[in-house]
């Protein structure tokens, strides 16, 4: 749990601390690289958003002959409208892709591909394997099971607990079944799972709903930090903050302070850092400024924040 | 097309779907609420489901007037989050000058409600004077506050100081007498709304407009002015919910007030006015936002289905209260 982040292509540390040694070498190449995400219609997504900004400023200080084009989207259409137009007038060398919907991404990205340029994916994979040359994710499988490991942890006689969901997707589900697995003969009852869409609205009604309908609830599931805020108020509402725990997730820096304050509400958080953008963008930027290779898969761990350890994970100027 | 407007006489002894539609699908959905759960009726439910409905209620108030002289407005779910956005960072800025205190809270809400005004003012005067169609000014201006709102807070959550949020807070969990002031503000809104529609000139005029512009103009009404002063009015209720939203979660991100303008639409049409304009009904609107979110609520305390397929069973209400309601004319 320690270890951040593993690795499936091997090579890839010793590539990204060998960074300034490498830069003069290839002065006279210049590269393109086009970064295409989801505009910030949530939390994380501003996180994502933030973070890709100041990797790409920090890369361009460091590497003028680096250029970077930074495209966000509302939808999916207007993300395969900005890949097309990055390819035909900005002549890119390689692209950092977050895809907004799996599908609909799969068949522009290819063509991006197959005109041979480096590929990078990010969290979401495409529909068809092999069309990128570098992966770059969280791992929600994990950020389900230790959830659930933490659940399990804390109520080692079983309890009563509620989970709210969020949009529903392979994301969600993924999160959830591997959450499912890891309380499995607990005795930790799960009473109603609910779709909170990841918003901080909806999750205030929905556990509104929960309280009125379950007299006895020890711990919320809310496997989101903006869902949390919004389960938190519900509860205080009610006047039962004092017996019931609640665990978020992603990593919001406000929940973070929580955790590292020892609020009894909210003992602790799963990451799924939103920074993976910044990861993806310096890897990338690496191909075109060192010979390391850089191709392949980089999964970044889910990993549970505690009081002990809340300060790592503590950015107070990010938006998220 | 509506009713009231035939000038025919029905036979009075008939009882009229038309008008009662609606009220017999929010009386069926609370028996059916109340058979599936004995929380349903407790005053807790009670009060969170009114309390939810305030914003879009009140919303929908202003959305009665704008459709029943023939217009519409699809911005009021951001013009919702970039007020909630703007009051906060207000609130934040005053709040070292004039202290931590309801002086402060009031300012806050004095501003609100003035942006609110200026939002609905700039939609009116666009639509009046610049002669642009309402749903494309509106478009326009839906996706301008929506990206302000994200630009003002950096892609995150703007977030209202701590303290005086903790003051802020009872505006919309506090109450008189039991009844939370989010529910007390609503009635306010919806009565004061029914009067206008009913008893004044302007509501006259809105229907008067919404039927029939041209002959309105032959009329002596001043067709553009009772067009900008609904804007106005729709912009300002706007400001009125935002101020009972604010202390609810303290915060305004992207995802605030997301589909509110639908749901406002939807309420109304549930609730009898006409889309076309020409007739509103500002009680049927009332009873339109109630059903919207009682259905909400029965899903969440039930498990009658998959929540897979909640927006499905949503659909099929909402087209079910319409049904009811325009059954006996064959569609609108």
């Amino acid at each position: 749990m320690k270890t951040m982040t593993k690795f499936a292509a091997g090579a890839l540390v010793a590539a990204s601390l060998a960074l300034p040694g490498a830069a003069s070498a290839q002065d006279g190449d210049s590269a393109t690289i086009g970064v295409s995400i989801p505009a910030a219609t949530h939390g994380w997504a501003g996180g994502v958003n933030f973070h890709a900004q100041e990797a790409i400023d920090a890369l361009e200080e460091t590497y003028p002959n680096l250029d970077f084009v930074l495209a966000t989207a509302g939808d999916p259409g207007k993300q395969v409208s900005d890949i097309e137009d990055m390819m035909a007038t900005r002549n890119i060398d390689a692209l950092v892709v977050l895809p907004f919907e799996s599908d609909p991404l799969t068949g522009p990205v290819k063509r991006v591909a197959d005109a041979g340029k480096f590929v990078t994916v990010v969290d979401r994979g495409l529909a068809q394997e092999g069309i990128e040359d570098l992966y770059v994710a969280g791992d929600n499988t994990a950020f389900g099971r230790v959830s659930g490991e933490y659940f399990k942890e804390k109520m080692p006689d079983g309890g009563k607990i509620v989970v709210l969901r969020g949009i529903p997707t392979t994301i969600d589900n993924e999160r959830v079944e591997a959450f499912q697995a890891a309380i499995e003969g607990s005795g930790i009852e799960v009473l109603g799972m609910e779709h909170g869409n990841w918003n901080r609205d909806d999750a205030f009604e929905v556990m509104q709903d929960f309280l009125s309908k379950y007299p006895e609830i020890d711990a919320v599931w809310a496997s989101d930090d903006d869902m949390a805020l919004g389960v938190i108020e519900a509860i205080k509402q009610a006047g039962r903050d004092d017996q019931m725990w609640v665990l978020g997730g992603a990593g919001m820096k406000q929940m973070i302070e929580r955790v590292k304050n020892g609020d009894t509400m909210v003992p602790a958080d799963v990451t799924y850092p939103p920074a993976m953008i910044a990861t993806a963008i310096r890897l990338t930027a690496n191909r075109f400024v060192s010979s390391a290779p850089m191709e392949g898969r980089f999964i970044i761990g889910s990993v549970l924040v505690t009081p002990e350890n809340a300060d790592q994970y503590y950015y107070p100027a990010s938006p998220f | 097309m509506s009713a009231e407007a035939s000038p025919a006489p029905k036979t009075k002894a008939s009882f009229d779907l038309h008008v009662w539609g609606p009220v017999l699908a929010l009386l069926a959905l609370v028996a059916f609420g109340a058979l599936l759960n004995p929380n349903f009726l407790s005053a807790g439910n009670v009060t969170n489901v009114l309390a939810r409905s305030s914003f879009i209620g009140i919303i929908a108030v202003g959305a009665t007037f704008v459709i029943t002289i023939g217009g519409l407005d699809l911005s009021v779910g951001s013009m919702s989050a970039f007020l909630a956005g703007l009051t906060i960072i207000v609130l934040n800025a005053l709040a070292p000058s004039l202290g931590i205190g309801w002086g402060t809270i009031l300012v806050g809400m004095a501003a609100c409600l003035v942006m609110g005004l200026g939002a609905g003012l700039l939609n009116g005067f666009l639509i009046t004077v610049g002669r642009i169609e309402a749903f494309i000014v509106t478009l326009g201006t839906l996706g301008i506050f929506r990206s302000l709102v994200i630009w003002l807070a950096d892609g995150g959550t703007l977030s209202l100081n701590f303290e005086l949020r903790e003051i802020y807070r009872p505006v919309y969990y506090g109450g008189f007498f039991g009844i939370a002031w989010p529910i007390i503000v609503f009635a306010i809104v919806a009565i004061v709304g029914e009067i206008v529609m009913r008893r004044t000139s302007y509501g006259r005029h809105c229907a008067a407009i919404g039927s029939n512009d041209q002959v309105a103009r032959y009329s002596a009404i001043h067709v553009e002015r009772v067009r900008l002063v609904t804007y106005m009015l729709q912009g300002m209720l706007v400001g009125i919910a935002t101020i009972m939203y604010v202390p609810r979660l303290g915060s305004a991100s992207s995802t605030t007030g997301l589909l509110w303008e639908l749901e406002a639409i939807a309420a109304v049409i549930i609730g009898g006015t006409v889309l076309k304009g020409g007739f509103g009904r500002v009680w049927g609107t009332v009873v339109g936002v109630l059903i919207l979110s009682l259905i909400d609520n029965i899903l969440n305390l039930t498990d009658l289905v998959s929540p897979y397929l909640n927006g499905a069973i949503q659909g099929v209400i909402i087209i079910l209260a319409v049904v009811l309601q325009r059954g006996r004319k064959g569609g609108a």
